[in-house]
């Protein structure tokens, strides 16, 4: 079977300056895949690439077919969402705003207020705080928003820029048990960036390793964590 | 105290035609950080159309009607057509296509229709309308049409899936793209509703300063100083504005005559009304720099 998303020679420019050389992975659809690798290493832009963010080459193929180049909102409307760093709230939209608008381009009102509810049984804490501006959320809630929202889209493939970031330990493994669910009980495949590789080699099951803008190492969860350098590097023993 | 009250009547007809063209400033504001110089010359064009339309034959309403959706149409073409390729041009660039707009606007007007001055009807009844010694029937028409516009956008804004979706757009471009909002469009759509609320000022307020292409001039100034004053990023505050300084105006002019009257001094009249409502407004902005309404933006660059 085809990967859901294949990436291949993907380059990416911010003006002159090149961030990423030759970057290329599959992630199989129904998979957890993560994406490590040090500050600057590139992460961050794989995922912007793929959603046309930033000036790319390369070839970026979902369910088959090219979608390099393509204008952000029209990837995004193929089912692929991504909750970009620093979680991206509309801050002065509601939370119920937050969220109805990314179910904007739907137009089965019961599908929405189906996925509503759902994404309230993950996260009841939203539900509490449907009618509160999300700039005024705390930063664990706003994550929940920003995962909740991308939800809400249907999405067949997640991008999840560190979701732990600058969040207690506490949420961080609340956020990872649902992330868990959302891939089983929803059948969303993801893409997961994360500083915290530990946690992210627990939830994935297959790992690449980025560094300056080049794949250098992939493999399933289990063989990557066990692999001398990446211990060293980005496990910490 | 009759005098005072019609006042204060014409100043509320005043301020809802400042309103209308505040908003249409702020929304164009809102999502591209620029101040559309050519809001009152694109209001204008748009009362020309609609004269236009009322000399062919057509019914008021009608050439109403018509007139702002040919405004909106208008809007979002010079926005796809003019702006579009500008997105990413320097500041200055784009005030030049602001006032390249507004001259262009302004010598085609005076192109096809010249620049005497003409009397422009008003549609609502003589008898029957407004309140004797009050308000007279123009200016009851023209409060009640504005805030009726005002009502529409308002519940368009707040309570539709396309309005939430322009409001996302406005407020953060790169995110509403990430929940597959074509912000391009919205952009487009902001300016449609920009020139049609614009041109419903334009029709309400020429039965009071007749039909010219210069009609609009003052009342673009008073319009940005009531988006100023309201907080020019706040669409509810810009509504206010535009009523306080329509009433603000009056009142200086009212106080003005009396102090005439009482001694005899003349200091302020008509022709001081907006070097006044100009000082209020920076007064204003010196004691709150994000005007009455507004929230302090803090840009992160
Ligand atoms: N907007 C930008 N303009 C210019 N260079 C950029 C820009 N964004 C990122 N870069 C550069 O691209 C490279 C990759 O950055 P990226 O943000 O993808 O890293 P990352 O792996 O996500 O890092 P982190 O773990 O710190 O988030 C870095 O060298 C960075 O300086
Ligand atoms: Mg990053």
């Amino acid at each position: 079977m085809a990967a859901l998303l294949e990436v291949k020679g993907l380059k990416a420019f911010y003006g002159q300056t090149q961030a990423l050389h030759d970057v290329g992975f599959d992630i199989e659809a129904g998979g957890i895949t993560t994406l490590l690798g040090a500050n600057g290493a590139g992460k961050t832009t794989t995922l912007r690439a793929i959603c046309n963010m930033v000036r790319t080459e390369g070839s970026v193929r979902f369910d088959g077919a090219e979608i390099r180049g393509r204008a952000t909102e029209e990837v995004v409307r193929l089912s692929i969402a991504h909750i970009p760093e620093g979680r991206g709230t509309f801050t002065t939209l509601t939370v119920e705003e937050n969220l109805r608008i990314a179910a904007y381009t739907r137009r089965d009102r019961a599908g929405i207020a189906a996925d509503l509810d759902r994404v309230f049984s993950y996260f009841p804490r939203l539900k509490e705080r449907v009618q509160q501006q999300a700039g005024t959320l705390s930063g664990g809630e706003q994550q929940m928003l920003a995962i909740a929202r991308a939800l809400m889209l249907k999405p067949r493939l997640m991008l999840l820029d560190e979701p732990s970031f600058g969040l207690a330990p506490l949420i961080v493994q609340e956020i990872f048990r649902i992330m868990r669910r959302i891939n089983q009980e929803d059948k969303v495949s993801m893409l997961l960036v994360e500083q915290n590789a530990a946690l992210a080699l627990d939830l994935a099951d297959h790992a690449y390793v980025l560094e300056t803008g080049r794949v250098v190492m992939s493999g399933p969860s289990s063989v990557v964590k066990n692999d001398e350098n990446v211990r060293k590097s980005y496990l910490g023993y | 105290m009759e005098q005072f009250l019609q006042q204060m009547a014409s100043g509320l007809a005043n301020g809802a035609i400042y309103a209308c063209v505040a908003l249409a400033l702020v929304m164009i504001f809102v999502s591209t950080d620029h101040i559309n110089f050519a809001q009152g010359e694109m209001a204008m064009f748009s009362t020309y159309l609609s004269w236009q339309l009322m000399t062919w034959g057509a019914n008021f309403w009608v050439a109403f009607v018509a007139a702002v959706l040919l405004s909106f149409v208008l809007g979002v073409v010079i926005e796809r057509v003019v702006l579009r390729p500008l997105h990413t041009a320097p500041v200055l660039s784009i005030v030049v296509v602001f006032i390249g707009l507004l001259a262009i606007c302004n010598s085609v007007a005076g192109a096809i229709w010249s620049y005497l001055l003409k009397e422009f009807p008003s549609p609502f009844p003589k008898t029957d309308f407004g309140i004797p010694g009050l308000i007279g029937p123009h200016q009851l028409g023209v409060v009640v049409i504005t805030l009726l516009v005002l009502t529409a956008l308002f519940v368009f804004f707040r309570y539709t899936p396309l309005g939430l979706a322009m409001r996302a757009a406005a407020q953060n471009p790169q995110m509403a793209r990430l929940v597959g909002v074509r912000v391009d469009w919205m952009l487009a759509l902001g300016w449609g509703l920009a020139a049609a609320v614009g041109a419903v000022a334009g029709i309400m307020v020429a039965h009071i300063v007749y039909l010219d292409p210069n009609m609009m001039g003052g009342i673009l100034l008073y319009a940005f100083a009531s988006a100023l004053v309201g907080g020019i990023s706040n669409p509810g505050g810009a509504v206010a504005g535009g009523f306080i300084v329509g009433v603000l105006e009056n009142l200086v002019a009212y106080l003005g005559s009396q102090l005439e009257k009482t001694t005899g001094v003349y200091i302020i009249g008509n022709g001081e009304k907006l070097t006044v409502a100009l000082i209020i407004v920076i007064f204003v902005l010196t004691v709150k720099p994000a005007g009455l309404f507004g929230r302090v933006v803090v840009k992160r660059v």
